[in-house]
Protein backbone atom coordinates (compact mmCIF):
# COMPACT_ATOMS: atom_id res chain seq x y z
CA UNK A 1 0.00 0.00 0.00
CA UNK A 2 1.37 3.39 -0.88
CA UNK A 3 0.88 5.97 1.86
CA UNK A 4 2.74 8.90 0.36
CA UNK A 5 4.45 9.58 -2.92
CA UNK A 6 7.67 10.62 -1.18
CA UNK A 7 9.28 7.17 -1.29
CA UNK A 8 12.60 7.10 -3.12
CA UNK A 9 14.13 4.13 -4.86
CA UNK A 10 17.55 3.40 -3.33
CA UNK A 11 20.38 3.52 -5.84
CA UNK A 12 22.30 0.27 -5.46
CA UNK A 13 24.66 0.61 -8.39
CA UNK A 14 28.32 -0.08 -7.51
CA UNK A 15 30.41 3.07 -7.07
CA UNK A 16 32.25 4.31 -10.12
CA UNK A 17 35.86 5.44 -9.96
CA UNK A 18 35.13 9.10 -9.23
CA UNK A 19 32.95 8.06 -6.33
CA UNK A 20 35.43 5.48 -5.10
CA UNK A 21 38.24 7.94 -4.53
CA UNK A 22 35.81 9.77 -2.22
CA UNK A 23 37.55 13.13 -2.61
CA UNK A 24 34.63 14.90 -4.36
CA UNK A 25 32.26 13.68 -1.67
CA UNK A 26 34.73 14.72 1.02
CA UNK A 27 35.03 18.20 -0.45
CA UNK A 28 31.26 18.45 -0.80
CA UNK A 29 30.84 17.57 2.86
CA UNK A 30 33.41 20.17 3.85
CA UNK A 31 31.56 22.70 1.72
CA UNK A 32 28.37 21.98 3.61
CA UNK A 33 29.98 22.43 7.02
CA UNK A 34 31.78 25.57 5.84
CA UNK A 35 28.51 27.11 4.68
CA UNK A 36 27.13 26.44 8.17
CA UNK A 37 29.56 28.98 9.59
CA UNK A 38 27.68 31.82 7.90
CA UNK A 39 24.18 30.56 8.64
CA UNK A 40 21.95 32.21 11.16
CA UNK A 41 22.60 30.40 14.41
CA UNK A 42 19.90 28.03 15.59
CA UNK A 43 20.61 28.72 19.26
CA UNK A 44 20.06 31.93 21.24
CA UNK A 45 21.64 33.51 24.33
CA UNK A 46 18.87 32.24 26.54
CA UNK A 47 18.38 34.38 29.61
CA UNK A 48 19.07 37.60 27.70
CA UNK A 49 17.06 36.59 24.65
CA UNK A 50 13.94 34.46 24.67
CA UNK A 51 12.10 32.87 21.85
CA UNK A 52 8.67 34.35 21.07
CA UNK A 53 5.95 32.37 22.79
CA UNK A 54 2.66 31.24 21.41
CA UNK A 55 -0.03 33.79 22.32
CA UNK A 56 -1.65 31.29 24.65
CA UNK A 57 1.53 29.98 26.27
CA UNK A 58 0.72 28.62 29.73
CA UNK A 59 3.36 29.26 32.38
CA UNK A 60 3.25 29.94 36.11
CA UNK A 61 0.08 31.38 37.62
CA UNK A 62 -0.61 34.82 39.03
CA UNK A 63 -3.54 36.06 41.11
CA UNK A 64 -5.10 39.29 39.98
CA UNK A 65 -5.95 42.47 41.90
CA UNK A 66 -8.25 45.25 40.80
CA UNK A 67 -7.22 48.86 40.25
CA UNK A 68 -7.48 49.70 43.96
CA UNK A 69 -5.33 46.77 44.92
CA UNK A 70 -8.09 44.50 46.19
CA UNK A 71 -7.71 40.80 45.53
CA UNK A 72 -10.18 39.44 42.99
CA UNK A 73 -10.30 35.87 44.28
CA UNK A 74 -13.37 34.94 46.29
CA UNK A 75 -12.29 31.39 47.07
CA UNK A 76 -15.23 29.92 45.19
CA UNK A 77 -13.19 26.79 44.47
CA UNK A 78 -14.12 26.48 40.80
CA UNK A 79 -10.47 26.44 39.79
CA UNK A 80 -9.75 23.65 42.26
CA UNK A 81 -12.69 21.69 40.90
CA UNK A 82 -11.59 22.27 37.32
CA UNK A 83 -8.01 21.29 38.04
CA UNK A 84 -7.37 17.83 36.55
CA UNK A 85 -4.12 17.44 38.46
CA UNK A 86 -5.64 18.46 41.80
CA UNK A 87 -2.83 20.91 42.30
CA UNK A 88 -4.89 23.75 43.79
CA UNK A 89 -5.94 23.96 47.44
CA UNK A 90 -7.47 26.89 49.22
CA UNK A 91 -8.99 27.98 52.52
CA UNK A 92 -11.82 30.48 52.35
CA UNK A 93 -12.39 33.17 54.95
CA UNK A 94 -15.00 35.86 55.51
CA UNK A 95 -14.01 39.46 55.02
CA UNK A 96 -14.15 41.33 58.32
CA UNK A 97 -15.24 44.98 58.62
CA UNK A 98 -12.30 47.22 57.88
CA UNK A 99 -10.80 44.83 55.37
CA UNK A 100 -12.71 46.24 52.41
CA UNK A 101 -9.52 47.71 50.97
CA UNK A 102 -7.94 44.27 50.90
CA UNK A 103 -10.55 42.06 49.32
CA UNK A 104 -13.07 42.92 46.67
CA UNK A 105 -15.93 40.73 47.86
CA UNK A 106 -17.20 39.41 51.19
CA UNK A 107 -15.35 36.15 50.90
CA UNK A 108 -11.67 35.72 50.16
CA UNK A 109 -8.95 33.07 50.01
CA UNK A 110 -7.04 33.04 53.28
CA UNK A 111 -4.76 30.40 51.87
CA UNK A 112 -4.34 29.71 48.16
CA UNK A 113 -1.74 27.18 47.14
CA UNK A 114 -0.77 25.64 43.82
CA UNK A 115 1.64 22.77 43.75
CA UNK A 116 3.70 23.63 40.69
CA UNK A 117 5.11 20.12 40.55
CA UNK A 118 1.61 18.65 40.23
CA UNK A 119 0.31 21.35 37.92
CA UNK A 120 0.18 20.33 34.27
CA UNK A 121 -0.29 23.91 33.05
CA UNK A 122 -3.48 23.09 31.18
CA UNK A 123 -5.03 26.47 31.93
CA UNK A 124 -8.41 25.09 32.98
CA UNK A 125 -8.26 27.13 36.21
CA UNK A 126 -7.92 30.27 34.14
CA UNK A 127 -10.94 29.26 32.06
CA UNK A 128 -13.02 28.25 35.10
CA UNK A 129 -12.46 31.47 37.04
CA UNK A 130 -15.61 33.64 37.08
CA UNK A 131 -13.92 36.51 38.94
CA UNK A 132 -11.05 37.37 36.57
CA UNK A 133 -8.71 36.31 39.37
CA UNK A 134 -6.26 33.70 38.08
CA UNK A 135 -4.08 33.92 34.99
CA UNK A 136 -1.25 31.92 33.56
CA UNK A 137 1.87 33.86 32.57
CA UNK A 138 4.80 33.40 30.28
CA UNK A 139 7.11 32.75 33.22
CA UNK A 140 8.32 29.19 33.22
CA UNK A 141 11.10 26.89 34.33
CA UNK A 142 11.34 27.85 37.99
CA UNK A 143 14.33 26.34 39.76
CA UNK A 144 14.76 25.57 43.42
CA UNK A 145 16.42 23.22 45.85
CA UNK A 146 13.42 21.65 47.60
CA UNK A 147 10.12 20.18 46.57
CA UNK A 148 8.38 22.12 49.34
CA UNK A 149 9.34 25.40 47.72
CA UNK A 150 7.38 24.50 44.60
CA UNK A 151 4.12 24.76 46.50
CA UNK A 152 3.37 28.36 45.64
CA UNK A 153 1.31 30.38 48.09
CA UNK A 154 -0.41 33.74 47.73
CA UNK A 155 2.88 35.51 48.47
CA UNK A 156 4.32 34.03 45.28
CA UNK A 157 1.35 34.59 43.04
CA UNK A 158 -0.63 37.73 43.90
CA UNK A 159 0.46 40.56 41.63
CA UNK A 160 2.09 43.68 43.16
CA UNK A 161 -0.06 46.25 44.95
CA UNK A 162 -0.88 49.33 42.80
CA UNK A 163 -0.08 51.78 45.63
CA UNK A 164 3.07 50.11 46.98
CA UNK A 165 4.58 49.25 43.63
CA UNK A 166 2.63 50.97 40.87
CA UNK A 167 5.15 50.22 38.15
CA UNK A 168 5.17 46.47 38.71
CA UNK A 169 1.40 46.54 39.04
CA UNK A 170 0.90 48.23 35.67
CA UNK A 171 3.35 45.82 34.13
CA UNK A 172 1.48 42.80 35.49
CA UNK A 173 -1.84 44.29 34.44
CA UNK A 174 -0.43 44.96 31.01
CA UNK A 175 0.63 41.36 30.68
CA UNK A 176 -2.82 40.17 31.70
CA UNK A 177 -4.50 42.49 29.22
CA UNK A 178 -2.15 41.38 26.48
CA UNK A 179 -2.96 37.80 27.28
CA UNK A 180 -6.70 38.43 27.20
CA UNK A 181 -6.38 40.23 23.88
CA UNK A 182 -4.30 37.43 22.38
CA UNK A 183 -6.66 34.76 23.68
CA UNK A 184 -9.69 36.52 22.19
CA UNK A 185 -7.82 36.90 18.92
CA UNK A 186 -7.11 33.21 18.93
CA UNK A 187 -10.82 32.48 19.12
CA UNK B 1 60.40 48.17 11.93
CA UNK B 2 59.03 46.10 14.74
CA UNK B 3 60.10 42.49 14.42
CA UNK B 4 60.78 39.52 16.66
CA UNK B 5 64.32 39.09 15.42
CA UNK B 6 65.15 42.73 16.29
CA UNK B 7 63.84 42.23 19.80
CA UNK B 8 65.88 39.04 20.17
CA UNK B 9 69.02 40.77 18.84
CA UNK B 10 68.53 43.71 21.21
CA UNK B 11 68.13 41.43 24.22
CA UNK B 12 71.24 39.53 23.16
CA UNK B 13 73.23 42.75 22.82
CA UNK B 14 72.10 44.09 26.16
CA UNK B 15 72.87 40.85 27.98
CA UNK B 16 76.33 40.59 26.44
CA UNK B 17 77.09 44.18 27.36
CA UNK B 18 76.08 43.68 30.97
CA UNK B 19 77.45 40.26 31.88
CA UNK B 20 79.97 37.63 30.91
CA UNK B 21 79.19 35.57 27.76
CA UNK B 22 78.54 32.42 29.80
CA UNK B 23 75.96 34.11 31.98
CA UNK B 24 74.43 35.83 28.99
CA UNK B 25 73.99 32.42 27.36
CA UNK B 26 72.43 30.97 30.51
CA UNK B 27 70.04 33.90 30.84
CA UNK B 28 69.10 33.59 27.17
CA UNK B 29 68.38 29.91 27.64
CA UNK B 30 66.14 30.68 30.62
CA UNK B 31 64.33 33.35 28.60
CA UNK B 32 63.85 30.91 25.73
CA UNK B 33 62.52 28.25 28.11
CA UNK B 34 60.09 30.68 29.71
CA UNK B 35 59.01 31.87 26.28
CA UNK B 36 58.36 28.30 25.15
CA UNK B 37 56.31 27.54 28.26
CA UNK B 38 54.45 30.82 27.82
CA UNK B 39 53.76 30.00 24.18
CA UNK B 40 52.50 26.60 25.31
CA UNK B 41 50.05 28.08 27.77
CA UNK B 42 48.88 30.71 25.31
CA UNK B 43 48.47 28.15 22.53
CA UNK B 44 46.50 25.85 24.79
CA UNK B 45 44.10 28.62 25.74
CA UNK B 46 43.72 29.98 22.22
CA UNK B 47 43.38 26.63 20.46
CA UNK B 48 40.82 25.27 22.91
CA UNK B 49 38.57 28.30 22.56
CA UNK B 50 39.14 28.24 18.80
CA UNK B 51 38.14 24.60 18.59
CA UNK B 52 35.02 25.21 20.62
CA UNK B 53 34.03 28.24 18.58
CA UNK B 54 34.71 26.54 15.25
CA UNK B 55 32.75 23.48 16.29
CA UNK B 56 29.89 25.71 17.42
CA UNK B 57 29.79 27.65 14.17
CA UNK B 58 29.91 24.51 12.07
CA UNK B 59 27.07 23.06 14.11
CA UNK B 60 25.11 26.33 13.79
CA UNK B 61 25.46 27.06 17.51
CA UNK B 62 26.74 30.10 19.36
CA UNK B 63 29.40 28.33 21.38
CA UNK B 64 30.87 29.50 24.70
CA UNK B 65 29.77 33.10 25.28
CA UNK B 66 29.61 33.62 29.05
CA UNK B 67 33.14 34.01 30.43
CA UNK B 68 34.76 37.24 29.37
CA UNK B 69 34.01 39.18 26.20
CA UNK B 70 32.39 36.82 23.66
CA UNK B 71 33.37 33.89 25.86
CA UNK B 72 37.05 34.35 25.09
CA UNK B 73 38.12 33.58 28.66
CA UNK B 74 36.26 30.26 28.76
CA UNK B 75 39.38 28.15 28.39
CA UNK B 76 41.08 30.15 31.16
CA UNK B 77 38.23 29.24 33.49
CA UNK B 78 38.44 25.60 32.39
CA UNK B 79 42.17 25.56 33.06
CA UNK B 80 41.58 26.97 36.51
CA UNK B 81 39.07 24.20 37.16
CA UNK B 82 41.52 21.53 36.01
CA UNK B 83 44.28 23.06 38.15
CA UNK B 84 42.32 22.82 41.39
CA UNK B 85 41.01 19.33 40.71
CA UNK B 86 42.45 16.35 42.53
CA UNK B 87 45.02 14.48 40.45
CA UNK B 88 44.08 10.88 41.15
CA UNK B 89 46.19 7.80 40.50
CA UNK B 90 44.15 4.61 40.28
CA UNK B 91 45.02 1.88 42.78
CA UNK B 92 45.98 -0.73 40.19
CA UNK B 93 48.05 1.63 38.11
CA UNK B 94 51.78 1.56 37.62
CA UNK B 95 52.42 4.72 39.62
CA UNK B 96 55.69 5.77 38.04
CA UNK B 97 54.70 5.28 34.41
CA UNK B 98 51.24 6.70 35.02
CA UNK B 99 52.62 9.92 36.43
CA UNK B 100 55.47 10.27 33.96
CA UNK B 101 53.42 9.72 30.78
CA UNK B 102 51.79 13.20 30.58
CA UNK B 103 55.17 14.84 31.05
CA UNK B 104 56.66 12.76 28.27
CA UNK B 105 53.86 13.95 25.99
CA UNK B 106 54.56 17.55 27.00
CA UNK B 107 58.33 17.30 26.65
CA UNK B 108 58.00 15.82 23.16
CA UNK B 109 55.76 18.70 22.14
CA UNK B 110 58.25 21.18 23.63
CA UNK B 111 61.21 19.60 21.86
CA UNK B 112 59.36 19.92 18.59
CA UNK B 113 59.11 23.69 19.00
CA UNK B 114 62.89 24.05 18.80
CA UNK B 115 63.50 24.01 15.03
CA UNK B 116 60.35 25.94 14.05
CA UNK B 117 60.97 29.35 12.53
CA UNK B 118 58.37 31.69 14.00
CA UNK B 119 59.48 34.73 12.03
CA UNK B 120 62.33 35.98 9.88
CA UNK B 121 65.59 35.07 11.67
CA UNK B 122 63.67 34.00 14.72
CA UNK B 123 64.24 30.37 15.49
CA UNK B 124 65.37 28.60 18.64
CA UNK B 125 67.64 26.09 16.98
CA UNK B 126 68.35 26.05 13.26
CA UNK B 127 69.98 22.63 13.10
CA UNK B 128 71.07 21.20 9.80
CA UNK B 129 68.83 18.13 10.07
CA UNK B 130 65.70 20.04 11.16
CA UNK B 131 63.15 17.97 9.25
CA UNK B 132 64.74 14.69 10.31
CA UNK B 133 64.81 15.92 13.92
CA UNK B 134 61.10 16.73 13.75
CA UNK B 135 60.07 13.35 12.39
CA UNK B 136 62.37 11.57 14.83
CA UNK B 137 61.16 13.42 17.92
CA UNK B 138 57.49 13.37 16.98
CA UNK B 139 57.53 9.57 16.92
CA UNK B 140 58.35 9.60 20.65
CA UNK B 141 54.86 10.90 21.35
CA UNK B 142 53.46 7.43 20.70
CA UNK B 143 55.54 6.19 23.64
CA UNK B 144 53.79 8.58 26.01
CA UNK B 145 50.43 7.34 24.78
CA UNK B 146 51.41 3.69 25.12
CA UNK B 147 52.84 4.45 28.56
CA UNK B 148 49.62 6.10 29.67
CA UNK B 149 47.46 3.31 28.28
CA UNK B 150 49.53 0.52 29.75
CA UNK B 151 50.08 2.10 33.14
CA UNK B 152 46.40 2.92 33.66
CA UNK B 153 45.56 -0.79 34.09
CA UNK B 154 42.28 -0.20 32.30
CA UNK B 155 41.13 -2.09 29.26
CA UNK B 156 39.80 1.00 27.51
CA UNK B 157 43.07 2.79 28.04
CA UNK B 158 45.05 -0.15 26.75
CA UNK B 159 42.84 -0.55 23.68
CA UNK B 160 43.09 3.15 22.95
CA UNK B 161 46.84 3.13 23.36
CA UNK B 162 47.28 0.11 21.11
CA UNK B 163 45.09 1.62 18.42
CA UNK B 164 46.98 4.85 18.70
CA UNK B 165 50.27 3.00 18.39
CA UNK B 166 49.18 1.22 15.22
CA UNK B 167 47.82 4.45 13.83
CA UNK B 168 50.75 6.73 14.56
CA UNK B 169 53.36 4.22 13.43
CA UNK B 170 51.62 3.67 10.11
CA UNK B 171 50.72 7.28 9.34
CA UNK B 172 54.21 8.44 10.18
CA UNK B 173 55.31 6.71 6.97
CA UNK B 174 53.20 8.71 4.58
CA UNK B 175 53.73 11.92 6.55
CA UNK B 176 57.45 11.27 6.28
CA UNK B 177 57.25 10.61 2.54
CA UNK B 178 55.22 13.77 2.00
CA UNK B 179 57.81 15.76 3.91
CA UNK B 180 60.53 14.06 1.92
CA UNK B 181 59.02 15.41 -1.29
CA UNK B 182 59.87 18.93 -0.15
CA UNK B 183 63.30 17.86 1.09
CA UNK B 184 64.00 16.42 -2.36
CA UNK B 185 62.94 19.63 -4.05
CA UNK B 186 64.95 21.84 -1.69
CA UNK B 187 67.94 19.58 -1.35
CA UNK B 188 68.30 20.41 2.33
CA UNK B 189 66.93 19.25 5.69
CA UNK B 190 67.57 22.62 7.30
CA UNK B 191 64.36 24.51 8.00
CA UNK B 192 65.82 27.91 7.14
CA UNK B 193 67.06 26.59 3.76
CA UNK B 194 63.61 25.18 3.00
CA UNK B 195 62.02 28.55 3.75
CA UNK B 196 64.67 30.39 1.77
CA UNK B 197 63.98 28.16 -1.25
CA UNK B 198 60.41 29.45 -1.26
CA UNK B 199 61.36 33.10 -1.60
CA UNK B 200 60.07 33.28 -5.17
CA UNK B 201 56.95 31.21 -4.50
CA UNK B 202 55.64 28.63 -2.10
CA UNK B 203 56.31 24.97 -2.86
CA UNK B 204 52.60 24.33 -3.06
CA UNK B 205 52.45 26.55 -6.16
CA UNK B 206 55.93 25.89 -7.55
CA UNK B 207 55.88 22.11 -7.43
CA UNK B 208 53.01 21.25 -9.76
CA UNK B 209 50.44 18.59 -8.92
CA UNK B 210 52.79 16.13 -7.14
CA UNK B 211 53.46 18.67 -4.39
CA UNK B 212 49.74 19.34 -4.06
CA UNK B 213 49.20 15.60 -3.66
CA UNK B 214 52.01 15.51 -1.11
CA UNK B 215 50.37 18.38 0.75
CA UNK B 216 47.00 16.63 0.87
CA UNK B 217 48.63 13.41 2.05
CA UNK B 218 50.60 15.36 4.64
CA UNK B 219 47.46 16.98 6.02
CA UNK B 220 45.61 13.64 6.19
CA UNK B 221 48.58 11.91 7.79
CA UNK B 222 49.19 14.55 10.45
CA UNK B 223 45.50 14.63 11.30
CA UNK B 224 45.84 10.92 11.99
CA UNK B 225 49.13 11.38 13.80
CA UNK B 226 47.71 13.91 16.22
CA UNK B 227 44.83 11.54 16.95
CA UNK B 228 42.14 13.92 15.83
CA UNK B 229 38.80 13.10 14.30
CA UNK B 230 38.07 11.49 11.84
CA UNK B 231 41.06 9.43 12.98
CA UNK B 232 40.53 9.76 16.73
CA UNK B 233 40.31 6.04 17.37
CA UNK B 234 42.74 6.35 20.24
CA UNK B 235 40.18 8.26 22.27
CA UNK B 236 36.94 7.32 20.53
CA UNK B 237 34.40 8.52 23.08
CA UNK B 238 31.62 6.28 21.95
CA UNK B 239 33.68 3.11 22.09
CA UNK B 240 36.48 3.61 24.61
CA UNK B 241 35.12 6.31 26.96
CA UNK B 242 38.25 8.42 26.54
CA UNK B 243 40.86 5.97 25.27
CA UNK B 244 44.34 6.25 26.68
CA UNK B 245 43.51 9.09 29.07
CA UNK B 246 40.40 7.48 30.58
CA UNK B 247 41.98 7.27 34.03
CA UNK B 248 43.58 10.69 34.00
CA UNK B 249 42.07 13.64 35.79
CA UNK B 250 42.98 17.15 36.85
CA UNK B 251 46.29 18.57 35.80
CA UNK B 252 47.65 15.33 34.35
CA UNK B 253 44.71 15.17 31.99
CA UNK B 254 45.22 18.84 31.19
CA UNK B 255 48.81 18.11 30.19
CA UNK B 256 47.65 15.46 27.71
CA UNK B 257 45.03 17.81 26.41
CA UNK B 258 47.54 20.63 26.06
CA UNK B 259 50.08 18.34 24.38
CA UNK B 260 47.44 17.28 21.87
CA UNK B 261 46.66 20.86 20.92
CA UNK B 262 50.30 21.92 20.84
CA UNK B 263 50.98 18.93 18.60
CA UNK B 264 48.27 20.17 16.27
CA UNK B 265 49.95 23.56 16.24
CA UNK B 266 53.34 22.02 15.57
CA UNK B 267 52.26 19.82 12.68
CA UNK B 268 50.42 22.76 11.16
CA UNK B 269 53.49 24.94 11.63
CA UNK B 270 55.58 22.31 9.87
CA UNK B 271 53.01 22.05 7.08
CA UNK B 272 53.04 25.82 6.74
CA UNK B 273 56.83 25.88 6.71
CA UNK B 274 57.29 23.12 4.16
CA UNK B 275 54.43 23.79 1.77
CA UNK B 276 53.30 27.36 2.38
CA UNK B 277 56.63 29.06 2.76
CA UNK B 278 56.80 29.53 6.55
CA UNK B 279 57.21 33.24 7.28
CA UNK B 280 57.68 34.08 3.57
CA UNK B 281 55.09 36.59 2.37
CA UNK B 282 52.86 35.79 -0.55
CA UNK B 283 54.36 37.05 -3.80
CA UNK B 284 53.01 37.01 -7.32
CA UNK B 285 55.63 37.08 -10.10
CA UNK B 286 56.37 40.65 -11.13
CA UNK B 287 53.61 42.58 -9.38
CA UNK B 288 55.99 44.80 -7.46
CA UNK B 289 53.34 46.96 -5.82
CA UNK B 290 51.43 43.92 -4.60
CA UNK B 291 54.63 42.24 -3.41
CA UNK B 292 55.65 45.42 -1.59
CA UNK B 293 52.37 45.46 0.33
CA UNK B 294 52.81 41.78 1.19
CA UNK B 295 56.36 42.42 2.42
CA UNK B 296 55.06 45.14 4.69
CA UNK B 297 53.08 42.58 6.74
CA UNK B 298 55.41 41.26 9.50
CA UNK B 299 56.84 37.80 8.92
CA UNK B 300 55.48 36.51 12.26
CA UNK B 301 51.98 37.43 11.13
CA UNK B 302 52.51 35.46 7.94
CA UNK B 303 53.74 32.44 9.85
CA UNK B 304 50.97 32.44 12.41
CA UNK B 305 48.34 33.23 9.79
CA UNK B 306 49.30 30.23 7.68
CA UNK B 307 49.60 27.99 10.72
CA UNK B 308 46.23 28.99 12.07
CA UNK B 309 44.67 28.53 8.65
CA UNK B 310 45.92 24.93 8.62
CA UNK B 311 44.73 24.46 12.20
CA UNK B 312 41.33 25.68 11.10
CA UNK B 313 41.37 23.16 8.24
CA UNK B 314 42.15 20.34 10.65
CA UNK B 315 39.37 21.49 12.99
CA UNK B 316 37.11 21.71 10.00
CA UNK B 317 37.89 18.03 9.24
CA UNK B 318 37.04 17.09 12.79
CA UNK B 319 33.60 18.62 12.72
CA UNK B 320 32.76 17.38 9.23
CA UNK B 321 33.67 13.71 9.04
CA UNK B 322 32.52 10.70 11.04
CA UNK B 323 35.15 8.49 12.65
CA UNK B 324 36.74 5.72 10.58
CA UNK B 325 36.80 2.12 11.73
CA UNK B 326 40.22 0.74 12.66
CA UNK B 327 40.33 -1.50 9.57
CA UNK B 328 39.30 1.38 7.30
CA UNK B 329 41.94 3.52 8.93
CA UNK B 330 44.72 1.04 8.32
CA UNK B 331 43.43 0.25 4.82
CA UNK B 332 43.52 3.92 3.95
CA UNK B 333 47.13 4.17 5.02
CA UNK B 334 48.66 0.93 3.79
CA UNK B 335 46.61 0.38 0.64
CA UNK B 336 46.15 3.93 -0.60
CA UNK B 337 48.18 6.70 1.01
CA UNK B 338 51.48 4.85 1.27
CA UNK B 339 51.60 3.59 -2.37
CA UNK B 340 50.37 6.95 -3.64
CA UNK B 341 52.94 8.88 -1.64
CA UNK B 342 55.75 6.53 -2.69
CA UNK B 343 54.88 6.97 -6.35
CA UNK B 344 54.42 10.66 -5.76
CA UNK B 345 57.89 10.88 -4.26
CA UNK B 346 59.25 9.34 -7.45
CA UNK B 347 57.45 11.97 -9.51
CA UNK B 348 58.77 14.75 -7.29
CA UNK B 349 62.27 13.37 -7.60
CA UNK B 350 61.88 13.37 -11.36
CA UNK B 351 60.71 16.97 -11.25
CA UNK B 352 63.61 17.92 -9.02
CA UNK B 353 66.20 16.19 -11.22
CA UNK B 354 64.84 17.60 -14.46
CA UNK B 355 64.39 21.03 -12.90
CA UNK B 356 60.76 21.23 -14.01
CA UNK B 357 59.63 23.13 -10.95
CA UNK B 358 59.47 26.91 -11.15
Amino acid sequence: MQLTNRAKQVDRRPLNFAEKIYLPAVLKGMGITFSHIFKKKATIKFPEETRPFSPVFRGLHILNRDEEGRENCTACGLCAVACPAEAITMDAAERLPGEEHLYREEKYAAKYEINMLRCIFCGLCEEACPKDAIYLTETFAPANYSRQSFIYGKENMVIPHPKENPEAFTKAKGLIDERKAKASQQQ
Amino acid sequence: MWSLSNIAANIDQWLNANMSPTWALIVEMVIAGVAVIGLFAALGLVLVIMERKVSAWIQIRLGPNRVGPKGMLQSLADTLKLLVKEGMTPGGADKLLFNVAPFVAMIVAMLLLAPIAFAKDFQLWDLNIGVLYISAVSSISVISILMAGWASNNKYSLLGAMRSGAQIVSYELSAGLAVLAIVVLTGSLRISDIIQAQENGWWLFKGHIPVIIAFIIFIIAVTAETNRAPFDLAEAESELTAGFHTEYSGMKFALFFLAEYVNVFIVCAIGATLFLGGWMPFHIGNWHAFNGVMDWIPSSVWFFGKTFFLIFVIMWFRWTFPRLRIDQLLNLEWKYLLPISMFNLLLVTLIAIMGWHF
